[in-house]
C-alpha cells in the first residue's frame, strides 16, 4: 500500500506542478518582462487575460483606446532576432495589431521551412531572409509584393528586388577582423595579406556550406578573384587556413577573442563595435578592426507570405519595420546596420564601427544559380 | 483475451507515437519524395554517401564502446556498494547528459587548449578522438543508471555459489555476473548507439568541416540547399539503420537471461581496506574524467576580466540585450517543458514497457520499435515534418506551447522504456502466479509486483527524460517557436552567437546554473519511487 500511495502522490505533484507549468507557459506574455511603470504596463496585463484563454495568445498588449478588437498577425524571423521592450507595443498601440513573433531557427531554416510550408504558411511576415537566400525565395514564389512608401528612405543599391516582393530592413558587411595588436606583421590592407607568409597559419574561417558569414567571405573571394578564386583558396590552404563548421568555434575557438592564436578571423563589420560594448573590463579603443577589401555586403529583408490573410496589417508591419523608431532600434540588438538612411546610429557604432565604402556584392540571381557548384568546389579544393 | 487486453495497452503508445511522429515523419518524406524511387537510388549508390554511412555508424559502435567501457567502474560501484553519496553520485552523473552540446564543445575545447592538445604531437581539435571522447562524455550517464541500477537488483546468491565453486572473480564475473546483465546492457548499448549515431552538433562543432554523419548531410540538405528530397531519402536511410538495429537487438534479447533472482538492493558496504580502495578508485577515476570539462565551464563562468566575480551570474538576472527575454525566464520556460515531457514520458513509457512485456509477441515487437524509432530520426525530419502535417484543426500544434515538450517526451521515451523493460522481464513469472493464486486480479497483480519492481528503473527513465528535456536542442529548434518561450540552451546558444566576453561569460553561466538545477531535479525525482529498501 505504501507503494501506492507514494506512486498517486509522486504522479498527483507531477501533474499539478505540469497543469501549473503549462498554465504559465500558455498565458506567458511580454507584459511581465517590461520593467517600466506605466500605462503600457497595465495595459499589457490585461492584454494579456483576455487572450489567455486561446493558448497560442500572442505576446504582445495593446491600448484599449478605440481598439475593440486586436487584429493579431504572426512575424517569423530566424532565433537571432530580438526587439527591445516597448517596440512592438508601441506598434500596437498606434495601429491596433498584435504582432507574435515566432523563431523558427538559423536564416536556412528559416526560408527552407518557408518554403517547406509555402500552401498554409505558419506566419503572414518574415524578416531575415538575406541576399544569399533571396533568390531562392523568389523562385519559390514565397512572398507578396508591397511597395512601401519608406522605401524612399532606402538606398538604391539595397533595393535588389525590383518587384518590391522584399522590402530591405537592414544591412551589414561580412569582413575579416583582426585582433590589432596579436597580428604577425603589418595590418592586412588587401585579400593577397591573406596568402602572405607573414600570415601563414593565422587566418580561421568557416565552412560555406554549414556557415553563412563562411558563405559569404567565399562570396567575397569569388567577387574579387573572378575565375582566379579557386587559385586564392589554394594560396589559402597552402599558407595554413583554418576551417571550422560554425561561426562560433572559429571566434571563440581559435580566433584570439576566444582565447585561440589566430589573428584573423571571418567575422561582421560590428564586430569591432560589439567587442567594444561586451567587453570586460571596458576598453576605450576596439581591439579589432576590420580588412575592408574583404568585405561581403549582406542585406536582410522582409516580404508579406504569398496566402496570409491579412495583408493590410502585414502591410502596415513593414511600413513600421522601415521606419525610424523600429529602426534606430536595430544595430544594439542585431548588430547590423539600419536601412533607412535617416535613423540615427548608436555612437559606439559610429565611433568603432567599419563598413566598407566599396564592398564586394553579387546579384541573388547569380548566387543561387551557382551555390552548389560553388560550395563544392571549394570542399574539393579546402578539405578534399 | 490476451491479444484484445495487451492490444489495449499497447493502443495508448502507439496513438501518441502515430499522431505525433509517424505522421509527421511520412508526410514530410513523401513531399520529398513524391513516388520517385530514383532519387532515392541516385543518393544511396554516391560514393561520398556511403562513406558518410560508413562513418556514421563506426563512430557511433565506438562510441558506445567507450562509453560503456568508461561507465564499467562507476556502475559496479553504484551497483554492488553502499556508501556514503550513493545517490548523489547517481545523480551527478546525469548533469553531462543534460548540458547542450554546444556548451559542451566549447569545454572540450577549452580543455584540448587547457593541456595543449591542441598542437604539438597530440591533436585533438577536429579528430575522431575527440567526437569519440564528447560522446563518451554524454553517455557513461545511460550505463550508470540504467545498467548500474539493474545490476542493484540482481540478487547476489549466483556469484556467492560460483564462488563457493572456486570460481575466480574474474571468472564469476564473466560466466555468471555478464550473461546476467546483458539485457539491461543490451538495451543502454541499443539506446547509446542511436544516440550517437543520430548526434549532430558534436560532429559539427568539434568534427570538424570533414567529418560529415547522416544527421549532418540531412541537415546540410534540408536547410542549406532546401532540397527536401534528398534529405528524405537520407532519413529513410537512417530509419531503415534504426529498423536493423531493433531487429537485432530483439534477437539478441531473446538469447539473453530471461528472468533473474531480484533483490531490493544488492550493494553491500566496503569493508577490507582493498575493497574501500577499489570503490574510491572507481568513483574518483570517473568523476575526474567527467569533471574535468565541467570545471573548464565553471570556471569560466566565473572568470570576469582578469579575475573572478559573480558578475555573470548577476548579468542574467536582467534580459540580456540578445535574448528576446530574460535568462530567468527562459529557465522557467524550460522546466515548465521538462516537467511535462517528462510526465508524458512516464504515462507513455510506462504503458508501452507494460505493453512490451505482457503483450504478444507482434505487439510487443511492433511497440519496441516504434517507441525506438523517433530517437533514431533526424531531428529536421520530424522539425519540418511537424511544420506541414499538424497544421490544420484540431491537430494544429505547430505553434503552440505544447509541440515544444510532445517532441521531446518522444525522445525521452526510449530511455524510460529500455530501462523498465528488462527490469519487468526479470520478474519470475512465478511471483505474478503466486499473487494470483493468493486471489489477486490481474491488474492488481500488474500493480503491486510489475509496478513496484519496475518502479525504481521508471523513476530512472523519468530523471533521465527530464535531464534530456532541459538540454534539448535539435527538435526544438526546428519545430519553431514563439520567441517568449526561448529554452535555455537555446538562450545560450544565442549568447555564444555574438562575440563579446560578458557575453560568453553568462552563456558559461547559465550553463551551470542549467547544470545544477538539472541535478537539483533528478535528485527530487530519484526519491520520488516508493520506498522498496535500501533506496539506489
Amino acid at each position: 500500500m505504501n507503494t501506492i500511495k507514494s506512486a498517486v502522490r509522486a504522479a498527483i505533484v507531477l501533474l499539478l506542478l505540469a497543469l501549473f507549468a503549462a498554465a504559465c507557459g500558455s498565458s506567458d506574455d511580454g507584459g511581465d518582462t517590461a520593467a517600466t511603470g506605466d500605462t503600457t504596463d497595465a495595459v499589457a496585463e490585461t492584454g494579456g487575460e483576455a487572450g489567455g484563454d486561446e493558448p497560442d495568445a500572442p505576446a504582445v498588449g495593446f491600448a484599449d483606446e478605440g481598439c475593440d478588437v486586436p487584429t493579431s498577425i504572426t512575424l517569423v524571423t530566424y532565433d537571432s532576432f530580438v526587439v527591445s521592450e516597448g517596440t512592438l507595443e508601441s506598434f500596437a498601440a498606434d495601429t491596433c495589431i498584435e504582432v507574435t513573433q515566432v523563431a523558427a531557427g538559423d536564416a536556412g531554416q528559416l526560408v527552407s521551412a518557408a518554403i517547406l510550408t509555402k500552401d498554409n504558411p505558419t506566419a503572414d511576415v518574415m524578416f531575415g531572409i538575406d541576399n544569399t537566400f533571396l533568390q531562392r525565395g523568389l523562385d519559390a514564389e514565397l512572398f507578396m509584393p508591397y511597395e512601401s512608401a519608406m522605401l524612399s528612405t532606402v538606398d538604391d543599391a539595397l533595393q535588389l528586388d525590383p518587384e518590391n516582393r522584399v522590402t530591405p530592413i537592414d544591412y551589414s558587411d561580412v569582413c575579416v577582423n583582426y585582433w590589432i595588436d596579436q597580428l604577425p606583421g603589418d595590418a592586412p590592407a588587401t585579400l593577397d595579406d591573406l596568402i602572405d607568409p607573414t600570415n601563414a597559419n593565422s587566418f580561421v574561417t568557416m565552412n560555406p556550406e554549414t556557415s553563412s558569414p563562411g558563405f559569404a567571405f567565399l562570396l567575397a573571394t569569388i567577387t574579387r578573384y573572378g575565375d582566379g578564386w579557386e587559385d586564392y583558396w589554394q594560396s589559402l590552404v597552402d599558407n595554413g587556413v583554418s576551417v571550422t563548421a560554425g561561426w562560433s568555434d572559429a571566434y571563440y575557438g581559435e580566433y584570439i577573442a576566444g582565447g585561440g592564436e589566430r589573428a584573423l578571423v571571418t567575422s561582421y563589420a560590428s564586430s569591432p563595435p560589439a567587442e567594444v560594448i561586451f567587453a570586460e573590463p571596458a576598453v576605450d579603443t576596439a581591439p579589432s578592426a576590420v580588412l575592408f577589401d574583404s568585405c561581403f555586403r549582406q542585406v536582410e529583408f522582409a516580404g508579406i507570405l504569398a496566402g496570409t490573410e491579412h495583408p493590410d496589417e502585414a502591410q502596415q508591419l513593414i511600413d513600421f519595420m522601415l521606419s525610424t523608431t523600429f529602426q534606430e532600434d536595430i544595430p544594439l540588438n542585431m548588430f547590423v546596420y539600419p536601412a533607412n538612411g535617416d535613423a540615427e546610429l548608436p555612437e559606439a557604432f559610429v565611433e568603432y564601427g567599419q563598413l566598407a565604402d566599396n564592398p564586394a556584392t553579387l546579384s541573388p540571381q547569380e548566387i543561387e544559380a551557382n551555390r552548389e557548384a560553388w560550395t563544392e568546389r571549394w570542399v574539393e579544393i579546402v578539405l578534399g | 483475451m490476451k491479444t484484445i487486453r495487451s492490444v489495449a495497452w499497447a493502443a495508448v503508445p502507439a496513438a501518441f507515437v502515430a499522431v505525433f511522429f509517424g505522421y509527421p515523419v511520412a508526410t514530410l518524406l513523401a513531399r520529398g519524395l513524391g513516388l520517385d524511387a530514383d532519387r532515392l537510388i541516385d543518393v544511396l549508390t554516391g560514393s561520398r554517401f556511403l562513406k558518410v554511412i560508413w562513418f556514421t555508424t563506426w563512430q557511433a559502435a565506438l562510441s558506445t564502446l567507450l562509453a560503456g567501457t568508461l561507465a564499467i567502474p562507476l556502475t559496479w560501484a553504484i551497483a554492488n556498494r553502499q556508501f556514503v553519496g550513493r545517490r548523489l553520485a547517481r545523480v551527478l552523473v546525469t548533469v553531462p547528459f543534460v548540458l547542450p552540446t554546444v556548451v559542451v564543445a566549447g569545454a572540450f575545447i577549452g580543455l584540448m587548449d587547457r593541456f595543449s592538445l591542441d598542437d604539438g604531437t597530440i591533436r585533438l581539435r577536429h579528430t575522431v578522438w575527440a567526437i569519440l571522447l564528447a560522446h563518451a562524455f554524454f553517455n557513461i550517464a545511460v550505463f550508470v543508471r540504467s545498467v548500474g541500477g539493474f545490476w542493484s537488483q540482481l540478487d547476489r546468491r549466483p556469484e556467492e555459489a560460483a564462488r563457493t565453486l572456486g570460481a575466480s572473480p574474474l571468472q564469476t564475473f564473466r560466466e555468471v555476473t555478464l550473461p546476467r546483465l546483458r539485457p539491461s546492457l543490451i538495451a543502454a548499448v541499443s539506446v547509446v548507439f542511436l544516440f550517437t549515431f543520430t548526434s549532430f552538433a558534436i560532429i559539427l562543432l568539434l568534427g570538424g568541416p570533414r567529418r560529415s554523419s547522416i544527421e549532418t548531410e540531412i541537415f546540410r540538405y534540408a536547410v542549406t540547399r532546401s532540397d527536401i528530397s534528398t534529405a528524405a531519402a537520407l532519413s529513410i536511410v537512417q530509419m531503415v539503420a534504426v529498423v536493423a538495429l531493433v531487429v537485432l537487438n530483439g534477437w539478441l534479447q531473446r538469447r539473453a537471461a530471461g528472468r533473474q533472482g531480484l533483490v531490493a538492493d544488492r550493494g553491500v558496504p566496503a569493508q577490507t581496506t582493498r575493497q574501500r580502495v577499489r570503490l574510491s578508485t572507481a568513483l574518483t577515476g570517473t568523476f575526474v574524467v567527467l569533471g574535468l570539462p565541467l570545471a573548464v565551464l565553471v570556471e569560466r563562468s566565473f572568470a570576469s576580466g582578469d579575475g573572478y566575480s559573480l558578475a555573470n551570474y548577476r548579468a542574467l538576472g536582467e534580459r540580456a540585450r540578445l535574448l528576446p527575454i530574460s535568462a530567468a525566464d527562459a529557465l522557467v520556460n524550460s522546466l515548465a517543458f521538462a516537467i511535462v515531457a517528462a510526465g508524458i514520458a512516464l504515462i507513455i513509457g510506462g504503458m508501452a514497457s507494460l505493453a512490451i512485456v505482457h503483450g504478444t509477441r507482434w505487439v510487443s515487437r511492433v511497440l519496441d520499435l516504434g517507441m525506438l524509432l523517433p530517437l533514431g530520426t533526424s531531428a529536421v525530419t520530424l522539425g519540418f515534418g511537424v511544420l506541414i502535417s499538424l497544421d490544420r484543426g484540431v491537430l494544429d500544434l505547430r505553434s503552440s506551447w505544447w509541440i515544444v515538450p510532445i517532441t521531446q517526451s518522444l525522445i525521452a521515451i526510449p530511455f524510460v522504456v529500455r530501462g523498465v523493460v528488462p527490469v519487468l522481464r526479470a520478474i519470475d513469472p512465478a511471483w505474478r502466479e503466486a499473487a494470483a493464486t493468493l486471489g489477486a486480479s490481474p491488474s492488481r497483480v500488474r500493480r503491486e509486483i510489475d509496478l513496484r519492481i519496475g518502479a525504481r528503473a521508471l523513476a530512472t527513465g523519468v530523471g533521465f527524460a527530464f535531464a534530456i528535456s532541459l538540454g534539448e536542442f535539435g527538435a526544438t529548434s526546428f519545430v519553431g517557436r514563439r520567441s517568449d518561450l526561448l529554452t535555455v540552451p537555446l538562450a545560450i546558444q544565442r549568447l555564444l552567437s555574438t562575440p563579446g566576453d560578458l557575453l560568453r561569460g553568462q552563456a558559461m553561466a547559465l550553463s551551470v546554473i542549467l547544470m545544477l538545477v538539472t541535478a537539483a531535479v533528478v535528485f527530487i525525482g530519484d526519491r520520488l519511487h516508493p520506498k522498496g529498501g535500501g533506496l539506489l
